[in-house]
């Protein structure tokens, strides 16, 4: 397919400001116009998006894939049509498959088999140090040769200040992103719900706030002694996003997300033991969910990602400490993310906002806008239209997420990379 | 999983899971059953048929001689089929979850479950699976999950304390020592703040209380004399030896002088009141021996109470 129209289609590009009924052109693969209908231009495919948002693909910061090495939870192949299938087009991936992403053959094998299928684009974070163990550097220029776009120990902390300083210099040097997960190890050791009210009577390990907070003071300390780019990634508490804010106020180059199920549950939806609702980092009080969302909404938190964790059913049913953390995600994101928009009063673009553009600009990749020019990578969905989240609707081979069962409005229509159509619901 | 399905669309018990959520006269309901029960364990022919031909499964995945024992002493009682299973820890590592170990002993045709499980919670994951499955009919008896619940030994202590007590609603309860980690304090505090005892206490130093434990309805103390002053029930905890020396506290010697029960100390409970210890105690340790043997101490009733009161509960669910 070299040439595509979208037309009366509601166009919402956050990183022009762009809302308005239009038009939408493609010539191989990249957007040639946005907005008003040119009626010279031959279309091969003409898809009619009347009652419809078209918004740029959307790039999501975290989506674990599972591969290599845990293919019994996941593959690539029922990953990246989950991403398809949930408008996700640009997706990074953290390091922790088996073994970890710490050697270029890994991160090739990757890339090449993501190039294969032809589907989203698959951005891998590679790790941070040797076997995500915290103690020897990874070769982060042959890494980033290879295509990693970051480096991280995924949901594992760096114990060692003085290693996560050096990682943080010796990243710094090539001009890459590290990206850390606040936790302390320490006050989180055996912890595996959120310290309060829940935790105590459900007697359940608990992890404390000042997990989060002591480990962005050092996470902070470190960026402002080594001028160092950080990216932060999950914040769980209030606490946590006050400091993000000072950070930023104070001028440091830190950017953070937020997993979109820390926008919607807090401790209480653990319910009686609920593995559903066990999330790494865990899910706090509705005052931390609260200023999680306030922080979105006014930009402090930049991005908002899927989180993306398919566990297979036999790693949930387990007592709750013993279960998987985290939900499949990556076709709950879009309808969770209008969700929080219309509870919280978001122009449509400001919610798309922290889905497109601004986690591409924290990736580095040129995604997340309709401007002519950009590539032809687009989410065309139905913010109306109600579907209920069953195993079948899912194309993820994870089907675990607290939102079984449970009806979520915004569906996705079609989702075009690089000009094709790789998806189209029925 | 959402919410707690230890009773059935009437109402009933079915399972007993934990005694969070239960209502009033549930427990006294089984507090009532167990009376009769007392005297059948002094009676020459200890035994009553009412659960004869029905197999019950003691699955222990946490060692323990005493809860397992009183257990199938009183299911044997109940003149059931009783099958042990030590599972130990050693059930993950062969490769069998708890879930196929279940459907395995349903396959025997098991009626009732007593499981003992080192994860809070483990027995919520069996009743759910059990509906989920259609097998409500089996039925599941929490005997100590994690630091969560100890719903059968809350209720022997309820029922220890309305014996030597009377009305909840006018006593004074304090339960000294390591209430982070115990599963038999949550269960005692949220049975008697549901019978409406108005003045529950938890006396401890700061590492052995959880976060916000004024949620659960009692009121903290450091300061064992303050704690102490006027109560009609006092519950020692455990205090577990690899809790003893590290970062929690730093000697059971410091932990005896300000946190164990002594004579003295006891002096300032009001002059008739007990002392409970769910055992196996630590002498010198959270209780000091002339207590423990004392003329107030009501801590070997309390082993015969609760037979009597897991008859009634083994009873009970099996009769719903």
């Amino acid at each position: 397919m070299t040439t595509l129209a979208i037309v009366n289609a509601r166009l919402v590009d956050p990183a022009t400001g762009l809302d308005r009924t239009g038009a939408l052109y493609v010539r191989e693969g990249r957007i040639v116009a946005t907005g008003e209908v040119q009626r010279d231009f031959r279309a091969e495919t003409t898809l009619d998006a009347r009652g419809m948002g078209v918004a740029p693909g959307l790039v999501d910061l975290a989506a674990r894939l599972r591969e290599p090495g845990l293919e019994h939870k996941a593959t690539l192949e029922s990953e990246l049509q989950a991403a398809i299938a949930g408008g996700v087009t640009s997706l990074a991936c953290p390091p922790d498959t088996d073994p970890p992403l710490d050697e270029p053959g890994l991160v090739e094998m990757l890339k090449h088999r993501a190039r294969m299928l032809n589907q989203a684009h698959v951005y891998p974070v590679g790790a941070l140090t040797q076997q995500l163990a915290g103690e020897a550097l990874t070769e982060m220029g042959e890494l980033a040769e290879a295509g990693c776009v970051a480096f991280s120990n995924a949901d594992f902390a760096v114990e060692d200040t003085q290693v996560l300083m050096r990682a943080m210099q010796y990243a710094q040097t090539f001009g890459h992103r590290v990206w850390l997960r606040p936790q302390d190890p320490w006050l989180a050791r055996g912890g595996v719900a959120h310290e309060g009210e829940v935790a105590t009577r459900l007697g359940l390990a608990p992890i404390p706030v000042a997990a989060e907070t002591i480990h962005l003071a050092t996470i902070f300390a470190l960026a402002r002694a080594t001028r160092s780019r950080v990216h932060i990634a999950r914040l769980s508490s209030a606490a946590g996003a006050a400091m993000l804010r000072a950070a930023k106020a104070e001028g440091l180059e830190v950017t953070a997300d937020v997993g979109i199920h820390h926008l919607h549950l807090c401790d209480v939806d653990i319910g009686w033991f609920d593995p559903q609702a066990r999330f790494v980092p865990p899910l706090r009080g509705t005052r931390d969910r609260d200023a999680l969302r306030v922080a979105v909404a006014d930009g402090t938190i930049d991005a908002i990602c899927s989180d993306h964790a398919p566990a297979d059913d036999d790693a949930k049913m387990l007592p709750f400490a013993e279960a998987d953390p985290g939900a499949t995600g990556l076709e709950l994101l879009l309808p969770l993310v209008l969700q929080w928009a219309r509870e919280a009063k978001l122009p449509l673009a400001t919610a798309l906002s922290r889905i497109t553009c601004r986690p591409a600009d924290i990736l580095g990749v040129d995604a997340g806008t309709l401007r002519a020019g950009a590539p032809a990578d687009l989410c065309v969905f139905d913010p109306e239209e109600p579907w209920r989240v069953t195993r079948a609707a899912l194309a993820s081979q994870g089907k675990n997420t607290p939102y079984a069962g449970m009806e979520v409005v915004g569906r996705v229509r079609w989702t075009i990379v690089g000009g094709n159509v790789v998806h189209a619901a029925v | 999983m959402a919410r707690s399905s230890q009773l059935n669309a009437e109402g009933r018990l079915t399972h007993l899971l934990t005694l969070e959520g239960l209502p009033p006269g549930i427990i006294t309901g089984i507090l009532d059953t167990a009376d009769p029960f007392v005297s059948v364990g002094e009676r020459e022919v200890k035994k009553v048929p009412l659960l004869r031909g029905k197999a019950i499964f003691n699955l222990f995945f946490e060692n323990s001689t005493r809860t397992r024992t009183t257990f199938e002493i009183a299911a044997k009682r109940l003149s059931a089929d009783v099958i042990n299973l030590n599972i130990g820890a050693s059930s993950t590592t062969k490769g069998e979850t708890l879930l196929d170990t279940i459907d395995n002993l349903c396959a025997m045709n098991a009626d009732m479950f007593v499981v003992r499980h080192s994860e809070s919670g483990a027995p919520h994951l069996i009743a759910s699976h059990l509906a989920a499955t259609g097998r409500s009919d089996v039925h599941v008896v929490n005997a100590g999950d994690g630091r969560h619940a100890h719903p059968s030994q809350g209720l022997l202590d309820l029922y220890t304390i309305r014996h030597y007590k009377r009305d909840f609603r006018e006593l004074a309860v304090a339960i000294v020592g390591d209430v982070l980690h115990s599963r038999v304090a949550r269960s005692l505090i949220h049975g008697l703040t549901t019978l409406g005892t108005p003045d529950v206490r938890v006396i401890a130093p700061a590492t052995l209380l959880p976060a916000s434990v004024g949620a659960l309805g009692v009121r903290a103390y450091h300061d064992m004399r303050a704690g102490l002053a006027g109560c009609d029930v006092v519950v020692m905890l455990r205090l577990q030896s690899e809790r003893m020396k590290g970062a929690l506290l730093p000697s059971p010697g410091e932990y005896f002088k300000h946190y164990g029960l002594t004579a003295e100390k006891l002096a300032l409970a009001k002059p008739d009141a007990i002392v409970m210890h769910p055992g196996p105690m630590n002498r010198g340790v959270e209780i000091d021996s002339a207590v423990a043997d004392g003329e107030r101490s009501v801590i070997l009733p309390q082993v015969t109470f609760g037979i009597a009161v897991r008859m009634a509960v083994m009873s009970t669910i099996a009769g719903n």
